[in-house]
């Protein structure tokens, strides 16, 4: 029989919750890495075991964490579990380290973005915001950090090196952080195209490559931004989110800082779909595992007030690919509530019916094994959610 | 024997009880503590100072003899008492966020 793992990433660490297919009961497993922010955590498609964690802190940098049993042990990758059974065993570490690219035979590295007062300044690393294993080889994974970047590891999260083509595109000394940082937030992986990659960057917006990371453009005509002086800008725009079904890779979805988007030709244009959302601020959108315009958003207030409109929480779907949404409440709370549910936070998985998972910034975590049209709470009381994966497991 | 304290949360990190004692000789400095401290427990590489620059991370700080070392020269002598083990090198994670 089927059954899930949710991965839950926290701002004061990692919990891991476990269900057998009917998704009724719950165990929760954690705090793991207790009291370090732990920005993403996702498993490997190919070998639903071997998961990778970010774990970032503001005072002692990024470390990188790997499981290889499915989130009962953890080591740093590099470091075999034998190597820390002995009184002289340690983690060695080399998987932390992230330095940009600057050498000139990758092309262009460019060294300094603009800032909040128009100045420009050198790219500095912060932390790893998403970790996307390949969906071929578990040993090869994508990491987004900010400042923004692409970064790869192809020796198990061992050794990491930056895709400097990314920030070589001209528009790089444009690219400005929004107000969470200047973070690479989504990474989708083609499965029918493994040269063709999109990313998300806050506030840059949308990229592609389809030469494996060697060349990106950005890909964000259609999108509109009052928030910046050329409102129909070629980058600037602060995307949220991206979301694909692997069924139909060239229909983007996407929530932007306002609006929800949707494209048709894999980004190379965009228009609006927000239709009847009471807000279209939000941060998270997702798509059904077997629906593919069946999609899943948040609505927020706004950009100012991080909470549910008239203080209710309700997910919202549409079952058109956008545009006619219907409200998602029972089980919900429907007054008095006003948490936040961030980018990384909302996740399905691929059991009939499909289950939609998210997390709050009130550390409640939410599942509905129905595709949304009921919801419980896992749990109520974790730290603040950064990021919420739903693994099937067979 | 020289004595470093680390904060917990690096303790966790590099499987760390109590306090790091290092042997070395030459003139104690910042610098060539932390490169000890570093190469005795190589995960904590990246988590005092910058992977590339080796410039302090901004929230962490050196206190020792009573005193504030964070904003001192890396290669600047450190004191007696500390070389010596009197008194431990604290290396902390500063009070913020609450």
């Amino acid at each position: 029989m089927s059954s899930i793992r949710v991965l839950v990433g926290t701002r004061k660490g990692a919990f891991i919750l476990t269900s057998d297919g009917a998704r009724k009961r719950w165990k929760v497993s954690g705090p793991h890495f207790a009291g370090w922010e732990i920005y993403h955590m996702k498993g490997s498609s190919v070998d639903p075991d071997r998961i990778y964690a970010s774990q970032t802190s503001a005072w002692f940098g990024q470390i990188i964490q790997r499981s290889d049993d499915g989130g009962k042990t953890w080591n740093p990758p590099g470091t075999k579990p034998e190597e820390l059974m002995t009184p002289e065993g340690m983690p060695k570490g080399e998987s932390n380290m992230f330095v940009y690219d600057a050498s000139p035979e990758t092309g262009k590295p460019l060294m300094t973005h603009q800032w909040y007062d128009g100045t420009q300044r050198p790219w500095e690393f912060k932390r790893v915001w998403h970790l996307e294993p390949s969906l071929h080889d578990p040993d090869h994974v994508y990491a987004g950090v900010e400042d923004a970047a692409l970064f790869q590891s192809k020796d198990g999260g061992k050794s990491w090196h930056e895709l400097a083509g990314l920030r070589g595109n001209d528009t790089g000394p444009k690219w400005q952080p929004g107000a969470g940082g200047m973070c690479l937030h989504t990474i989708l992986l083609d499965p029918n195209n493994p040269e063709r990659i999109s990313i998300a960057i806050s506030a840059a917006g949308a990229f592609r490559t389809d030469d494996g990371g060697k060349t990106w453009k950005p890909i964000n005509r259609g999108l509109h931004s009052q928030y910046i002086p050329d409102p129909n800008a070629e980058v600037g725009h602060c995307v949220h989110r991206i979301a694909m079904h692997p069924s139909r890779t060239d229909t983007l979805f996407m929530q932007k800082h306002w609006d929800v988007m949707r494209s048709h030709d894999a980004g190379d244009s965009w228009h609006e779909v927000s239709g009847n959302l009471p807000s279209d601020f939000g941060f998270p959108i997702d798509v059904h595992a077997h629906e593919p315009e069946t999609i899943y958003v948040l609505p927020i207030k706004s950009d100012s007030e991080h909470y549910p409109p008239s203080g209710r929480l309700r997910v919202y779907r549409s079952r058109t690919g956008g545009n006619d949404w219907e409200g998602l409440t029972k089980g919900l709370p429907q007054r008095n509530c006003y948490v936040n549910v961030l980018r990384d936070a909302m996740s399905v998985d691929s059991l009939d019916p499909c289950g939609v998972y998210f997390g709050t910034t009130g550390g409640q975590v939410y599942a509905s094994a129905d595709a949304g049209d009921k919801w419980k709470p896992i749990v109520r009381d974790l730290p603040a959610v950064l990021s919420v994966e739903a693994q099937t497991l067979s | 024997m020289i004595r470093v304290i680390l904060p917990p949360n690096l303790r966790t990190l590099a499987h760390v009880d109590g306090e790091v004692g290092l042997e070395l000789n030459g003139t104690l400095t910042q610098r060539s503590l932390l490169d000890a401290v570093e190469a005795k427990h190589p995960m904590l590489r990246g988590t005092m100072r910058d992977h590339v620059t080796q410039v302090r991370r901004p929230m962490v700080r050196f206190f020792a003899c009573g005193e504030d070392l964070s904003h001192g020269s890396p290669d600047a002598p450190l004191p007696d008492a500390i070389a010596n083990g009197a008194e431990p090198f604290m290396i902390i994670g500063a009070i913020a966020g609450g």
